[in-house]
Formats: structure tokens, sequence, C-alpha cells
């Protein structure tokens, strides 16, 4: 589920938080926005849609809206249904 | 009777056959049916991002989105704060504000939590969305969801994916006769001849998920729904003769040979 190897990167070890994403818990540097973490996950912004602990997070805001500690993550997309 | 143009809001539709993306044997498949559907609408629906799956595909890869209007479902919601919550998501997605409401309150029937329904309604309708609602076969209901302010009425026809056909033609009848928002018949449907009938009722479209995507072959069966909704239509304009107890001959009684 870890996109990155965190023994990789042993100084950002204290700088990193936890965060759920999609029910799998996930560290991720502190400061890392919306965007980023899209990027690290490798998905097109374009192609979901985010809520944090329920809120919608719109696209325009992807890049400004930064994560915090227990952030209850939910990225979506369209699926066949009826 | 002349034909009156299938619209919905401010949108008119060639085709009266909505359809599903659901549960096809591929997405292939699913483009193919769509296309001998005829279909110009079809639902979707939201969910989680797998992140595990890797190189799948996007489902709006197989969806031609110059001929085919999407509208974004809220399957699997069972109670208006989540229904109104996954119609903001769809409106992410698809920037449409359409949307099939759909508030289940038994898991076992999917048969529509009404009053839930009802409340997402008022709340989606107030908030701009252009309200589809899946609902059971009761006119009282129906009426209320008119009123609030829906752009359609899409009451069941038999419990989701049972394919069990109109199991209330009367129903649908009296929500048809009161009715001042097209009518879909949604879900229950199972093969073309419950699709024209309906039509026959004078239903303004029918809306279809598993009788396509679940039948042996799904291609030839969206063609043949395309069929059933214009030949159901069709008798329905027409006007069908009366409903007789006894026999009435085609022939001439008189000049029979001695």
């Amino acid at each position: 589920m870890t996109p990155w190897n965190m023994t990789d990167i042993p100084s950002m070890m204290s700088q990193m938080i936890e965060v759920t994403v999609n029910g799998e818990s996930l560290s991720i540097p502190k400061g890392t926005t919306v965007l980023a973490l899209l990027e690290r996950l490798n998905v097109r912004s374009q192609q979901v849609a985010v809520e944090v602990n329920t809120e919608l997070v719109k696209k325009a805001r992807h890049s400004e809206h930064q994560l915090r500690v227990g952030d209850q993550i939910e990225i979506v997309t369209f699926v066949g249904g009826g | 009777m002349e034909d009156v143009p299938f619209k919905i809001a401010d949108r008119t539709f060639q085709s009266r056959l909505i359809v599903g993306t659901g549960k096809y044997p591929s997405h292939a498949i699913m483009k193919q049916c769509h296309e001998a559907s005829g279909t110009e609408l079809v639902t979707v629906a939201v969910r989680r991002l797998d992140l595990s799956a890797k190189g799948e595909a996007a489902l709006l890869h197989w969806i031609d989105r110059s001929k085919i209007t999407l509208l974004p479902n809220t399957a699997g919601c069972y109670t208006a704060e989540e229904a109104i919550r996954t119609c903001y998501l769809a409106e992410e997605l698809g920037l449409t504000k359409w949307v099939k409401l759909e508030v289940l309150g038994d898991p076992k029937t999917l048969f529509p939590d009404v009053e839930e329904t009802l409340a997402a309604a008022r709340t989606l309708v107030q908030r701009g969305f252009t309200v589809l609602p899946y609902t059971s076969d009761d006119p009282v209901a129906a009426k209320k969801l008119e009123d609030l302010g829906c752009a359609a009425v899409m009451p069941l026809a038999a419990p989701i994916g049972s394919g069990l056909g109109i199991r209330n033609p009367h129903n649908i009848q009296l929500i048809l006769e009161a009715a001042k928002v097209p009518i879909i018949v949604d879900a229950g449907v199972g093969t073309a001849s419950d699709v024209a009938i309906a039509m026959e009722l004078g239903c303004d479209g029918v809306l279809m998920n598993t009788a396509i995507a679940g039948a042996k072959e799904s291609v030839r069966m969206a063609a043949a729904m395309k069929k059933a909704i214009e030949a159901g239509r069709e008798a329905f304009l027409a006007g069908r003769i009366p409903r007789k107890a006894y026999g009435s001959a085609s022939s001439p009684i008189e000049g029979l040979v001695q």
C-alpha cells in the first residue's frame, strides 16, 4: 500500500504523519497536499473526487489543501452501476 | 396520438431507454450494448478508487460523452445524508448536477426507503440538482417527489435485478394519470415484453441494467430492448383495443357459402 519505502528516507521519519486513504492507513510527509498525495499514488487528479473527513475538496484546491494527522481521505471515481 | 419529445428538465432525448454500466462481461461489451440500445443517458456509480489496480481502463473511456449523457447514481446509500454526499462527489467527478437518487431501505429486496428518498430529494432540489429518484410504485410517494421538484419520477417495476417485470401495472397507471413530469420505470424488467408493457401503459421511458448486462447475449438483448421501447411507445400512441370477455369476428358474418 505505501507507495514508497520509508527506510529509504530516514531523515524524514520524524516528519511523517499517519492518515487513512480509502480505509488503509498510510504514512505521508507532513505538509503533503491532496495533489501531492494523488501524485504519490499515481492517480490522475482529473479522474477522481476527493473527500477529507467527509468534506469534498474540489480539484481547484487540491494543490493547496494540506493533509493533517489522522485525516480520513476518500478517493472515489465512477464505476459501472445501474 | 402524436408523439411528444422525451424531455427531462431542459434536455430532450431521442431514445427513451436509459441503460446502466454495471455487470457487463467487459467494458467493450458494455460499449457495444450502449450503441445497440441507442441510449443517450447512462447511469454510473460512485465508488472508492481501487488503489491497487494497475492500468485498468477508466469506465469513462468506454462512454462516448458526445452522444451519451452521464446520470450518476447514489446506489448503495441507505440514508439521505449519504446520498447527498455522493451527489456532490458525482458532481465533482462528472461535472453534472443530474443524479439518479437511490436511497435503499432493505438490503434483501433493495426496496427504496421512501422517507429518506423524499428528504434527500428536497435538499438536492434546493441545491440545484436535477433529481431523478428511484422509488416504490406508490402513487402517493410519486406525487410527493414530483411536488418537491424532481425532474422525473422513477418507480420500480420489481426489485432491482430481479427480472420479474411489471408487478403492479395498475399502480404504474395511477402514477401516470397523476404525473406532470416524466415517469420512467426503473428496475425489475427482465426481457423485451416487460419493457413493451411499461411503454404501452404510457411510461415515458425505462431504465435497465441487469436485463441487458446479464443476458446470455447482452448486445442482442440491448437491440431487443430498443425495439421493445419503440414498439411499446407506438402501441401506446396508436391506442389499443378495449379488452372484451367474448369473441368478436374479424371476418364478415354475412355471405358465407351455403
